[in-house]
């Protein structure tokens, strides 16, 4: 699957704001069918990645290409005209709107005619319940629930079953586990396998190495703005992947410099720096 | 029992409909008021007509996030303007209708260009304009009138279209009211346009990503609520002949009164057009409606904290109640 050409690539881009760089030579990309994890610390440029993938940002230097050739985001809505979905880490839906609703914002089915075409709730909720139980989330039945009595897993996949429905072929799901349980973690993560079974490229954005390499094909690690490493699923060990993400200070070092500290000091830790 | 009401206390206007209700059996058993006169009176009932006609559209504006205090001048402005226009220089009253509306049109967009292009909350933009539109009626009047007052004598047909009474004291505006609330609860709850004015509300920046026209959406309520207002004022002014530069001011709070009691979330998302018109009714009721009880109308103003206090807090306990999950998942967990 991963030999066929990239969806989506980046081809040494830079970003910087005013006089700061925020990212480095970034060259990435993501296939067809498979998981591209990017994993880093906080401030590490994973934010400003995503919006120059999701159009809100545009590359100071550097090259978007999609199927080979080379694009321009200039706004969010070409991203997304492109197949390019982001879903954040609330869900990017509107709480108090009824799960039928939420799911056509800006592409309402109607039906009728003239100044009398009507919104067809019937329609929308169906349409919306189906692609939500299409990926396993069979407790949502009811279209006219608000989306704000979802879990935050459920919202999760509502937001992802409805990118898949309008056409997403590359799906950006930013820290999309962070907010959530152990259960409900283990629910989006099979959301991402089931959004990539069905040919998508997917960018997973997470800090958290565990639920990276429960679905990842494909890892990059972020630091201060630069890819440090990029390796295939079975290259690197967890452990490996934690140091990487804590850039280079390993924690295997610091636990040992913890340990040899209180064997020499009677079982106590090192007392507070201040 | 409680799975009976739990579809209708889910919908944005149950507080309302209960405060309709509670504050008429206040009235009844505290106030000692007859029924078949409350509903039988036309003070009220012409006092909401006024008030409902601005809080619909100001309430969907604030469905969609956004407010409009401005309309608090714009009610005076409307009916100076077409005072004015077909009192003072004597221009058919057409002119006078079309150049109201259009006052108001290009109040809308202005406040609605504001709020879109720069960053400024819309409660600022919009007291900008009040104050402007007010420093605007008061000069303009004077400059071209000399005076604070001004007569109007609109003829036959736009007297019974826009001032007249409906059986004794009854206005006519009570059938405006009525088709504009009809006309605005069709867009908003049937239409995609309403989809997007409660997408807007809720999530400005999700509703643009998904194609709502945000901004374009955002100078129509504008302008479709400055157009009300002015509409307002022009009815008074051709009901009672004459239009005068103050007033209106009391409208500002009334209607958000009416609005917040009707159900409808300040900060955007949430509401209704039947909960915005009982809203309306509920607060006529509680300020007019005291004329008719033993109680001293001097309490009104009290009544009417009270009562939108408890309103809110309805309205707060029954929207977690719609966004708990629904029987099916309470029948699973108990």
């Amino acid at each position: 699957m991963s030999a066929n050409a990239p969806i989506l690539a980046l081809r040494n881009v830079n970003k910087s704001f005013g006089p700061i760089d925020v990212l480095h030579d970034i060259n990435l990309e993501v296939r067809a069918g498979e998981v591209l994890c990017l994993l880093g610390d906080n401030g590490a440029g994973k934010s400003t990645l995503i919006r120059i993938l999701s159009g809100v940002h545009q590359p100071t230097t550097g090259a978007i290409e999609m199927d080979g050739g080379q694009v321009s985001f200039p706004n969010p809505r070409a991203a997304a005209d492109k197949g390019i979905a982001t879903v954040h880490q609330f869900g990017g839906t509107f709480p108090l709107m009824s799960i039928g609703r939420s799911f056509f914002v800006g592409v309402e089915p109607t039906k009728g005619w003239g100044p009398f075409k009507v919104y067809d709730r019937k329609k929308a909720n169906a349409i919306a319940v189906k692609a939500v139980q299409d990926f396993g989330i069979t407790r949502i039945d009811d279209g006219d629930r608000l989306v704000g009595g979802l879990s935050g897993g459920e919202r999760q996949s509502l937001a992802i079953a409805r990118a898949v429905h309008f056409g997403a072929r590359v799906l950006i799901l930013d820290e999309p586990t962070a907010a959530l349980g152990v259960k409900q973690a283990a629910h989006v993560l099979r959301i991402v396998n089931e959004a990539k079974r069905r040919g998508l490229a997917v960018i997973f954005i997470t800090h958290q190495v565990m639920h990276a390499m429960a679905v990842g094909d494909h890892f990059a690690v972020l630091i201060r703005g630069a890819v440090a490493a990029d390796f295939k699923k079975g290259e690197k060990s967890r452990e490996q992947i934690t140091d990487l993400m804590a850039g280079g200070e390993t924690m295997a070092d610091l636990e040992k410099s913890i340990d040899g500290y209180m064997s020499t000091h009677g079982g106590h830790p090192p007392p507070p720096a201040h | 029992m409680l799975s009976t009401f739990a579809p209708f206390l889910r919908r944005p206007e149950a507080a309302s409909i209960i405060s309709l209700v509670g504050i008429v059996a206040f009235y009844v058993i505290i106030g000692g008021v007859d029924l078949r006169t409350l509903f039988g009176a036309a003070s009220w009932v012409n006092f909401a007509a006024n008030l409902g006609i601005v809080a619909i559209p100001v309430g969907i504006l604030m469905i969609g996030g956004q407010i409009d205090i401005s309309i608090g001048a714009m009610i005076p402005a409307g009916s100076m303007t077409i005072a004015i226009l077909s009192g003072y220089y004597g221009l058919p009253i057409e002119v006078g209708i079309i150049g109201t509306l259009a006052l108001g049109a290009v109040v809308g967009l202005v406040n609605g260009l504001l709020t879109v292009r720069t960053t400024v909350p819309s409660l600022i933009v919009t007291l900008g304009t009040l104050v402007v539109m007010q420093g605007v009626v008061l000069a303009g009047a004077n400059l071209l009138t000399g005076a604070a007052s001004v007569k109007l004598e609109a003829p036959a047909w736009a007297k019974a279209a826009f001032g007249s009474l409906i059986g004794p004291s009854h206005q006519v505006i009570i059938f405006w009211w009525i088709v504009i609330a009809l006309i605005f609860a069709f867009a908003i709850h049937k239409t995609r346009f309403g989809n997007w004015v409660y997408a807007m509300g809720g999530d400005l920046v999700s509703a643009r990503n998904a194609g709502v026209p945000t901004a374009r959406l955002t100078i129509i309520l504008f302008m479709l609520s400055a157009i009300s207002a002015a509409f307002v004022g022009m009815c008074g002014a051709i009901q009672f002949n004459s239009a005068q530069v103050s007033g209106g001011m009391g409208y500002i709070f009334n209607t958000i009164v009416s609005i917040v009691v009707g159900g409808v979330l300040l900060t955007g998302g949430f509401g209704s057009v039947i909960g915005i018109f009982i809203g309306t009714i509920t607060f006529a009721i509680v300020s007019q409606g005291i004329y008719f009880t033993d109680i001293d109308r001097n309490w009104s103003n009290l009544i009417i904290g009270v009562t939108l206090l408890l309103a809110v807090a309805m309205n707060e306990s029954f929207r977690k109640f719609a966004l708990r999950a629904g029987p099916k998942k309470k029948a699973a967990s108990s």
